[in-house]
């Protein structure tokens, strides 16, 4: 018989303060009820003696110091699970929204998750294909990866992203194996809508879990949400062993929620006023990526963010950079000359790429002709900022071949056509054809032998 | 006499107790009826402040603290090598047999195995006088390893009473006891404790003089790190801060590697765990996990932990290093503890200093680069602890307060590029950026141990690269047709250098690690072709017409194309630099 509270002593934007509780644990999950009938979930975040200070997902409308109840449940925030998670739609707080009812739980599981412990991973080896040049060419990326999406509003990172789940052969060992857990957090309605509408099309929605919580639903919410589709996935890639396939997306909202609480707690602010420990909170939900040892499961992860103004160096892209095993930078230039997908290759990379490719994977020359198109289409920047100066006209002819592979680069490489779906053996021969338009002795990264095996001049 | 309080208030990690039971400062206690691992860092009348290594998810007000009256300690003994621990020393693989995949709360293991039985040889016999760091007994820790056990270092001087016979005993069994000069007596077991924060005597510290050898060119010849140096390595992310101790770990000649994942991902732990099982170690034929430990603290582990991994870190390196080893410690990354120790401080409500950081981040770390060095242990072997730290500056930008802090306590700094790494040259360190302050010590080793030029052509090869930036900007501006014809070879060459010199493929089998012969022979070939050239140059040739010939292609690809075990080749890079004088004045004469 638990212990119903009456009134509150104080409300803080999403945050209330209750007195006099007893036997409350820290992180417990705690139930509103107000006099009109209405139904809240908190948490516990700071706990004095007989004074908890909760966060209240739903926000703190309607709630006054008289009419509130409180009781606690004595347990910390959970998510039941069962295999029938699977094709529905539930909200920010992990209830469902689909109307097909309540989850009839196997399990129930702590949304907060524990670290895996290094000794129990597995390392990630196994390549992905997405059927963009840019990707599996550059930045490979790898089952059990975490490699988030840099991009900026307008640019198209939900098509990419959409893309990548319908071509990605991520299930190629058998379809039942792979499901994708999409959560979203503050989100437009209509992108939300994209992604429902894309899974639909593509014939995945049965294998597919949704988290919303839309730009319009309370922001508390918003901590929660990645929490649970990451609690979601963890149990169909390790207690059911599928490829889960995480897009996460926008993680810049989970921050801003994260800063609002932040400052309501009145704690002393770091950078741009995010608080200090954004970075031990971001890692918590990338590092529930990964492959454990001796299962069939995986969990890669795609979280997209949307930088602030573009700025790659903002707190919320710069941690992420520091946790997630590379990224694909999205470029504004690059999508205003029409090239889709629009990714600037040079801040991009894949942490994991260079054992997941090579002989035995992918194919042997592809990690010489993956540096030599970095170095290559790196000094292209050299030569175009030399041409802006001098004119092209006065460039030495061996600037102007870089300023044709440069060109070339853009337009055929990372450029492809919507719904083109290119394998690795096509990427890497349109690769070969890039790097013939530059003379041989400009290739410096590549193996003599493989130079020898490959290599033919077109360009003139 | 255990004394125990009761929580009052629970804020992240912190817990707050109203009564003070006489706690001391950095006292490990138990917290809770699942006996989590915090210490004391607060005291204050009316209230102790403890932060607790493990999540607080659970506590309530009125728990137990049951303090051990001990401060936070690692256990120092065999065993600690070809392991992976967490930032308080717990073994995850004896986590995971105890708990699974995932690391759970309040798991209680010891720290080295106290079932196995080691092969102990005594070196003491009773009457012997013994002081603190004497080697009372060894032991094959791994094939590679002697583990040599010492006095505790606090009995100043005392008298062996007993000492066991040869034997296998475990790291708890007492093999020796001492009677101290007051009469008490003591009993000394395989296993010893130390306090993490409190360094390690010893008698004296030796200035730098010997290189710590990487097999990596843009360190060792460029920038070299002395033994018991200390050097940072920063970087923005993905310009390979991780890859460069990587290297460094694997290949050094460091006796010991303590590698510490501090705060950083779970999947490169696992990596370094997989690749250092597999790689043998060229110098003893061991595995590479031989001679390593592991602490592994992953970003999502508890933060108060991480704060403490650096201490456990060093204090398991000082131990080696009593034994007489070299040992080189690898923090990966001390941003991650810094950003610890704010978000701490934060929550401790002090007073921020700059970015937040609390005021006292310059002299923790300062303390903890002090702890590097080259030593006359107690004993009276030579050992030494070298640091290399890596830094994540924010933004990539080193004018932040962890980088530009850190500056100040390393001799070394090894600066990694943006530009460099998104043109793939890697190891991306920048020659412009980064220094070392070990070159002047280090030049009498070089010149006895190389050869008497080595350091001449390193300084000449650093002008070359120094002359080339600063012909860089007019290339920038008006291209490079326009240079006359001495600094197009200025160029050209620089270009040899930097991808034929300073670029190292970690992933190809002949240049991951590269002796300093090869280094020399190496930069003596290129400074010969640049002679050659330069009076070629002078007599009128132009660079374009010496370009044709392949040469610098030629030369360049010396670092894949010389095996490390052929060195005589180069004798051939000699004569094919001299026909190509010959040709060309042949062809142009």
């Amino acid at each position: 018989m638990a212990i119903e509270y009456l009134g509150l002593s104080e409300i803080n934007g999403p945050l209330v303060v209750l007195e006099g509780v007893k036997n409350a644990a820290n992180e417990e999950i705690v139930e509103f009820l107000m006099d009109d009938g209405t139904q809240k979930i908190g948490r516990i975040i700071e706990l004095y003696e007989d004074k908890a200070v909760i966060q209240v997902f739903e926000g703190t409308d309607n709630m006054s110091l008289y009419n509130t109840h409180t009781r606690l449940t004595g347990h910390p925030m959970e998510l039941g699970l069962s295999p029938e998670i699977l094709g529905r739609t539930f909200n920010g707080i992990g209830q469902p929204i689909d109307g097909l009812g309540d989850i009839n739980p196997e399990m129930k599981v702590n949304i907060n998750g524990l670290p895996l412990n290094p000794v129990s991973r597995e390392y990630p080896r196994n390549y992905i294909n997405t059927g963009f040049s840019a990707i599996d060419g550059l930045t490979t990326l790898i089952r059990g990866q975490k490699l988030p999406i840099f991009s900026g509003n307008g640019l198209p990172h939900d098509k990419l992203a959409a893309q990548i789940v319908r071509q990605a052969s991520l299930g190629a060992a058998g379809e039942d194996n792979f499901a994708i857990v999409f959560a979203a957090m503050g989100v437009k309605y209509d992108v939300a809508e994209f992604f429902r509408r894309e899974f639909e099309e593509s014939g995945a929605s049965e294998h597919v879990v949704m988290f919303l919580n839309l730009a319009n639903d309370p922001v508390v919410e918003r901590l929660l949400t990645p929490k649970l589709a990451l609690t979601a996935a963890e149990y169909l890639a390790f207690e059911k062993g599928m490829n889960i396939l995480v897009i996460l997306t926008d993680i810049t909202s989970f921050c801003e929620a994260m800063r609002e609480v932040s400052s309501s707690k009145g704690e002393i602010p770091s950078r741009k006023g995010y608080p200090g420990y954004l970075y031990s909170e971001l890692a918590t939900l990338y590092e529930r990526a990964g492959i454990v040892a001796g299962g069939t499961g995986s969990v890669t992860q795609i979280p997209i963010l949307t930088m602030p103004n573009d700025d790659i160096t903002h707190p919320i892209p710069d941690l992420t950079g520091y946790i997630t095993e590379g990224q694909i930078v999205l470029e504004r230039s690059l999508h205003g000359q029409g090239v889709y997908p629009p990714i600037n290759v040079l801040p991009s990379l894949s942490r994991l790429m260079k054992d997941g490719i090579g002989e035995g994977f992918t194919r042997e020359d592809h990690q010489d002709v993956a540096n030599q198109l970095f170095s290559c289409y790196a000094k292209v920047g050299d030569a175009r900022a030399l041409a802006s100066v001098i004119g092209e006209d006065e460039l030495s002819p061996s600037d102007k071949r870089y300023l044709a592979f440069g060109r070339a680069f853009e337009a055929e490489f990372v450029g492809q056509k919507e719904s083109e779906n290119r394998d690795i053996m096509e990427t890497l021969e349109k690769g070969w054809n890039l790097l013939g338009l530059l003379p041989r002795e400009e290739l410096d990264r590549i193996n003599t032998k493989i130079l020898d095996k490959y290599y033919k001049e077109t360009g003139r | 006499m255990s004394r125990t309080a009761s929580i009052y208030g629970i804020n992240g990690p912190l817990i707050y107790l109203k009564t003070d039971p006489g706690f001391k400062i950095s006292e490990m206690v138990y917290v809770g009826a699942e006996r989590l691992v915090g210490e004391v860092i607060g005291l204050k009348r009316g209230m102790t402040t403890i932060q607790v290594f493990e999540e607080t998810t659970g506590l309530r007000p009125g728990d137990i603290v049951e303090g051990t009256g001990a401060a936070i300690s690692v256990t120092l003994g065999p065993g600690i090598l070809h392991n992976i621990f967490d930032g308080i020393q717990r073994p995850l693989a004896e986590i995971a047999k105890n708990a699974g995949k995932y690391i759970t709360r309040g798991v209680s293991v010891d720290s080295l195995d106290t079932e196995k039985k080691w092969d102990v040889t005594m070196k003491v016999r009773v009457g012997d006088v013994v002081h603190g760091g004497t080697i009372i007994a060894e032991t094959p820790e791994t094939p590679a390893i002697m583990h040599r056990s010492m006095i505790p270092p606090h009995i100043q001087t005392a008298t062996v009473v007993s000492a066991a016979p040869d034997g296998a005993y475990t790291v708890l069994e007492p093999i020796v006891t001492v009677e101290l000069p007051d009469g008490k007596r003591e009993e000394i077991a395989l296993a010893q404790k130390w306090p993490i924060r409190v360094p390690r005597p010893t008698s004296k510290r030796y200035p730098a003089g010997k290189p710590l050898i990487t097999g990596q060119r843009v360190l060792d010849t460029m920038f070299p790190l002395a033994k018991g140096g200390t050097a940072a390595v920063p970087g923005g992310f993905g310009t390979g801060k991780t890859m460069t101790q990587h290297s460094i770990a694997k290949w050094s000649d460091a006796d010991i590697i303590i590698y510490i994942g501090c705060g950083e991902r779970g999947n490169e732990m696992t990596q370094v765990l997989d690749d250092f099982s597999k790689l043998v170690d060229p110098k003893s034929g061991a595995l590479m996990m031989d001679r390593t430990a592991l602490i592994a603290n992953t970003s999502n582990m508890p933060v108060a932990a991480r704060e403490a991994s650096l201490y456990s870190g060093v204090t398991l390196a000082e131990y080696y290093r009593d034994m007489g080893y070299d040992v080189a410690i690898m923090a990966d990354s001390t941003s991650r503890w810094a950003e610890a120790l704010r978000e701490l401080s934060g929550r401790l409500e002090e007073m921020p200093a700059e970015e937040g950081f609390p005021a006292y981040l310059a002299s923790r770390l300062s303390t903890f680069y002090e702890r590097a060095g080259m030593m006359l242990n107690l004993n009276g072997t030579e050992g030494s602890v070298s640091i290399i730290g890596a830094v994540s500056p924010q933004g990539g930008d080193f004018s932040e307060p962890v980088t530009q802090n850190t500056k100040r306590f390393v001799r070394c700094f090894w600066g990694l590029d943006k530009s460099l790494a998104y043109s793939r040259h890697f190891p991306a360190i920048h020659w412009l950026t980064s220094y070392s302050e070990y070159t002047d010590d280090l030049t009498a080793w070089y010149r006895q141990n190389v050869s008497p030029k080595f350091m001449e052509y390193r300084n000449q090869f650093m002008t070359i690269l120094n002359q080339e930036s600063s012909l860089m900007e007019i290339v920038k501006l008006i291209g490079s047709d326009v240079l006359p014809d001495d600094q197009k070879l200025t160029l050209e060459i620089a270009r040899v250098i930097r991808l034929g010199f300073l670029q190292q493929n970690a992933f190809h089998p002949e240049d991951t690690c590269v002796p300093l012969e090869k280094q020399f022979l190496m930069m003596d070939t290129i400074i010969y072709l640049y002679e050659k050239c330069r009076t070629l140059v002078n007599m009128g040739m132009p660079v374009s017409v010496l370009r044709q010939q392949k040469i610098f292609e030629r030369v360049i690809a010396i670092r894949y194309d010389v095996p490390n075990k052929d060195l005589n080749l180069f004798e051939e890079y000699k004569k094919e630099i001299d026909a190509f004088y010959e040709h060309v004045l042949e062809i142009n004469g």
